[in-house]
């Protein structure tokens, strides 16, 4: 094992492939982002986003090329310890329903054998950090609102203090209003804690909001890879047509 | 001589042979269900094998049930005693319901909650102990259920090889033409059975509902 560089990009895709049973899904995707940055995975259904983020925690493998973690080939990680150090958000939390909140948001912790009063602590302070009561901690996720499943999501996710975070349409499912103030915590919240980040979206707004750059996927492609501020002036067709569809809604205020 | 005077006049008769009833078929659903549970999850983990061993539990049951006692009977050690040979038995027909409710309670978990305990970093082990059997427990518990009141059921048949339980009073009224003697084993068997259903459909309820909304 190679002791990893220390100006090691957190992640890392060095032409990275993807094949499911001979259909290529994504091709030679090269990127990387640096602890404190937010890249956000910009492209519409199918484009291969999720498929991306599941290289970066192992729960898929390259076909061909390299995606590094902290230096180190995800071949080269042990999965487990992998996982556990990439918090993961998905789509209304994927908490699990038979868990209270205190248990979901402890997994990591409680698996890694820390002591009860420092689970508990950072229990408590996790549920500050997202903005939710510690009175909600006894209840079951069928028991919140969408938004507070969301918000337990992300403080599982952070639990274990993980240096790297990965979001997969993490607000996907919330109402507008909901929506729009957990971005801005998001938001806030990454601007403190600065984790490498990479959040996967479909909406062009979130992804100006929340980017430090923007890659646009088309097919498994790569179409462009540009600053946030860059993006909506870049003259790339499909960008144009991004930006387009997004320019005849009203921007919410 | 009514049913009342008959069950009172033979009340420890009653009694032993209710109690031998209910350890015939709560040892075999126990025995059945520490083999078919494991097995349920296995094919789970090994599609492959899904289909041989759902298909080979789905065959023994198609056995009549007195045939299958005779097919045991030349096994060794098994053959020796007639309450092995049918607890044996009365194994063999509840594991369909075991294997099939564990496979298809494993298999309905959402896999949107699997996938996130996989991405967490929980190992196989911790994915099916903390995640997969909590959330398939309310439908593993409605297999053992069927299992069980199936083996009551069968279990009166275990008196024709002399393995006793409320067989005995149905085929001695058989054999005698009293209804009350056959009264006298089947309804404690009917009671068993609607008893063991009613408390293990609670557990099932209890298992099966997730906390709703208050």
């Amino acid at each position: 094992m190679t002791v990893p560089p220390s100006h090691a990009a957190a992640i890392e895709f060095d032409h990275v492939s993807f094949a499911l049973n001979g259909r290529p899904l994504l091709r030679d995707l090269s990127f990387s982002v640096q602890p404190g940055e937010t890249m956000v995975l910009l492209g519409r259904s199918g484009s291969g986003k999720t498929t991306a983020l599941k290289l970066v925690n192992r729960l898929l493998l390259a076909t061909t090329g390299e995606v590094r973690v902290n230096g180190q080939p995800t071949t080269a990680w042990d999965p487990i310890r992998l996982r556990r150090s990439v918090g993961y958000v998905i789509q209304d939390g994927g908490l699990f329903p038979h868990f209270t909140v205190e248990r979901n948001i402890a997994l990591v912790p409680r698996i890694e054998n820390w002591p009860q009063d420092r689970v508990t602590a950072r229990v408590h302070e996790l549920l500050d950090t997202v903005g939710l009561s510690r009175d909600l901690a006894a209840r079951y996720p069928s028991q919140l609102s969408g938004g507070q499943r969301q918000r337990v999501g992300v403080a599982r996710a952070l639990a274990a203090d993980p240096p790297i975070l990965i979001l997969d349409e993490a607000f996907g499912a919330l109402d507008p209003i909901t929506r729009s103030e957990m971005q801005k915590e998001f938001h806030a919240l990454q601007h403190r804690l600065r984790k490498a980040v990479i959040f996967v979206t479909h909406d062009l707004r979130e992804a100006l909001l929340l980017a430090d750059r923007i890659l646009l996927l088309e097919a498994g492609g790569v179409i462009v890879n540009l600053p946030a501020a860059e993006f909506s002036r870049s003259d790339n067709a499909l960008v144009r047509a991004y930006v387009e569809a997004f320019a005849g809604s009203p921007q919410p205020q | 001589m009514n049913f009342w005077q008959f069950m009172v006049n033979n009340r420890q008769q009653v009694f032993d042979l209710t109690l031998e009833h209910i350890t015939l078929a709560g040892v075999a659903t126990l025995l059945a269900a520490l083999v078919g549970i494991p097995l349920g999850i296995l094919i789970t983990r090994v599609p492959k094998l899904s289909k041989a061993v759902l298909g080979g539990a789905n065959i023994i049951q198609t056995i009549p049930s007195l045939a299958l006692f005779g097919f045991l009977l030349p096994a060794p050690w098994i053959g020796e005693r007639a309450g092995r040979l049918a607890i044996l038995a009365l194994a063999l027909y509840a594991l369909l319901p075991l294997i099939r409710n564990t496979y298809a309670g494993i298999q309905n978990v959402d896999p949107a909650v699997v996938e996130a305990g996989r991405a967490m970093g929980l190992t196989d082990k911790q994915l099916l102990f903390q995640v997969e059997l909590p959330l398939a427990s309310g439908v593993i518990v409605a297999g053992v259920r069927i299992a069980m009141v199936v083996s009551i059921g069968l279990a009166t048949i275990a008196a024709a090889i002399g393995a006793g339980g409320l067989g005995e009073f149905i085929f001695r009224g058989l054999a005698m033409v009293n209804n009350q003697v056959i009264l006298a084993g089947a309804i404690p068997a009917a009671l068993l059975a609607l008893f063991a259903d009613f408390v293990l459909g609670r557990l099932e309820r209890r298992l099966g509902t997730l906390p709703q909304r208050s």
